[in-house]
């Protein structure tokens, strides 16, 4: 008995140790993103503000300046990229799941989409600026857009390819044994069925696209104007981030500090929305 | 499409299985469907050998046997679905109506429309149980929505389920209940009108008294249709089917009216698998 209960004690201690140094570890994951944030609130809401949105940036020391155009060129970059990357994701992940199953060539455009995933996006801006940028001879908006449908290309493919993954053949057969044709089975019933799914996907690349900066410096570049026109240089949060949070002038550092929270809170809508989109979606 | 509803224009055929006679009052009655000498292969393996056997119309035929004997194998091949795989390759003749349906020339999507096809599990489409049943219809006919309305209560009427979702027509068919998914599966299956409707284990996933009543609901339906259910469940077999086929590693062991093959069966396999002793 004796010896039992020192067995019962000692499982007990450590099964408590095990609970704490989980939860510590849990809470120091949590810390660093609450640590972010709130830094970000601290010093990127007193930027924030009417002028941040409607005016446009001014030379260092001038006050008043905002990064209007920046605003604006963010959400057209992004919009264009996952109007770019977006059908060509699905419609890849598509091929996989429905036709290409087991052949070479899904094989192939499997592995060659694992691989893209992780390729540092920097890669992927030197290659539009190579291949878009050069032959070009300019920076421009669209290029910035191409560079970033790339890194979301690979990341729609396989989560459209796992989502459909999970539609099971039995909903297939029956809709093909009413006589469907499989195209028309793909877009009324597995694309349906996977709804929910898809749409969380492609929401998280959209928001893993919207805070890429690498990609965009060689191709989007960076304007201090107005930029309608995505044939030319385009302003974008991130790489004004990137470039007024280097510069020695407090009032661009400010502004970057209130990029900085804007594109976070933009990634976290994103993110959130993905969350609430899956549990809406009901069939 | 119009359903040939005709027998007496339709010539019979009669049909002598392999191993047994084909049954006396076999004679006035029309085999919608005849398999004649059929094959198949999953790969090199056979599935199928040498199948030879009549399906009448508006009669329920079910196959009975222990897994892996090829019953469900042989119902794929009535509606094609088969092909849907690699490796999978039948040779012999499915005749429907006279027309041997694996010739290459038979359009797949028409013979779906003619031989219906409901699954071991309920497999309601992601959609309203109204959209659910006008699916199907869509794909061969354009109505208008009152025509469509129309055809939409008629097919909920006839799998018996018109009533319990006459005032949820909107909802998701995903959430019906098990039994009522598989007649929603039935409705949509009878909703193209075709001649013949497969069932493949239709109630091995549900309660005993969902379960009774599909079986209910297949004795309604074999006035207008021609049913083949393929069943693990012999006293379902029993209790549904006019006509029974046994079974057994690939083989048509023998086929006959059921009650014939539950009482007084010819072969010996078939007796030992009925009594239990193997399977």
């Amino acid at each position: 008995m004796a010896r039992d209960r020192g067995l019962y004690l000692r499982r007990r201690v450590a099964n408590g140790a095990m609970h704490v140094l989980a939860l510590l570890s849990a809470l120091f994951g949590l810390v660093w993103l609450f640590w972010i944030l709130t830094v970000l609130v601290q010093k990127g809401v007193p930027a924030i503000n009417w002028d941040f949105f409607t005016k446009l940036p001014t030379p260092p020391g001038t006050p008043g300046g905002g990064l209007a155009n920046a605003v604006a060129g963010s959400l057209m970059i992004t919009l264009l990229a996952t109007l770019i990357g977006v059908p060509a994701g699905v419609l890849a992940g598509t091929y996989l799941a429905e036709f290409g199953r087991k052949n070479a060539l899904a094989r192939v455009a499997r592995f060659v989409s694992d691989v893209l995933v992780s390729a540092p996006s920097i890669v992927v801006g030197v290659f539009v600026y190579a291949v878009v940028v050069m032959p070009l001879h300019g920076f421009s908006g669209f290029a910035g857009a191409v560079a970033l449908a790339i890194i979301m290309v690979p990341v729609v493919i396989r989560t459209t390819e796992e989502i459909l993954n999970l539609v099971p053949d039995s909903l297939r057969e029956a809709a093909l044994a009413l006589g469907a044709p499989h195209w028309k089975v793909i877009l009324s019933v597995c694309y349906r069925r996977a709804l929910a799914g898809m749409t969380t996907g492609i929401l998280l690349a959209v928001a893993r696209v919207s805070g890429e900066t690498a990609p965009l410096l060689f191709t989007a570049l960076n304007s201090p104007f107005w930029s309608p026109s995505l044939a030319k240089p385009v302003a974008t949060l991130n790489v004004t981030l990137f470039n007024y949070a280097m510069s020695p002038y407090d009032d661009w550092r400010n502004l970057a500090w209130g990029a900085a929270l804007l594109i976070t809170l933009g990634v976290l809508f994103a993110t959130i929305l993905a969350r609430v989109v899956v549990g809406r979606i009901r069939i | 499409m119009t359903t040939p509803q005709a027998p007496a224009e339709a010539p019979a055929l009669t049909i002598k299985t392999r191993r047994t006679e084909a049954p006396s009052v076999a004679g006035g009655l029309l085999a919608r469907l005849a398999v004649d000498r059929l094959n198949f292969w999953y790969g090199a393996h056979q599935a199928l050998k040498e199948i030879t056997l009549p399906v009448y119309a508006n009669e329920v035929t079910a196959f009975i046997g222990p897994s892996g004997c090829g019953k469900t194998t042989l119902l794929r091949t009535f509606n094609r679905m088969y092909e849907l795989y690699r490796g999978h390759r039948a040779e012999g003749r499915v005749l429907l109506d006279g027309k041997n349906v694996l010739d290459p020339d038979v359009d797949v999507t028409a013979l779906r429309a003619r031989v219906g096809m409901v699954f071991q599990k309920p497999t309601p489409f992601p959609m309203s149980i109204y959209d659910n049943i006008a699916f199907g219809i869509r794909l061969y006919e354009k109505l208008p929505k009152s025509v469509m309305r129309e055809r939409v209560e008629i097919a909920l009427h006839r799998a018996a389920l018109w009533d319990e979702v006459k005032d949820k027509l909107s909802h998701s068919g995903m959430s019906l209940s098990g039994g009522q998914q598989q007649r929603l599966c039935i409705a949509r299956a009878i909703a193209v009108e075709p001649e013949v409707i497969l069932m493949d284990e239709p109630a091995s996933a549900l309660d005993p008294i969902a379960t009774a009543k599909i079986e209910e609901l297949m004795d309604q339906l074999k006035q207008r249709y021609t049913i083949v259910i393929v069943t693990h469940n012999m006293q379902q077999a029993a209790r549904v089917a006019g006509y029974t086929a046994f079974m057994y590693l690939g083989e048509l062991v023998e086929f006959g009216q059921t009650e014939q093959i539950f009482t007084t069966p010819r072969e010996v396999k078939t007796r030992d698998y009925l009594t239990g002793r193997f399977g």
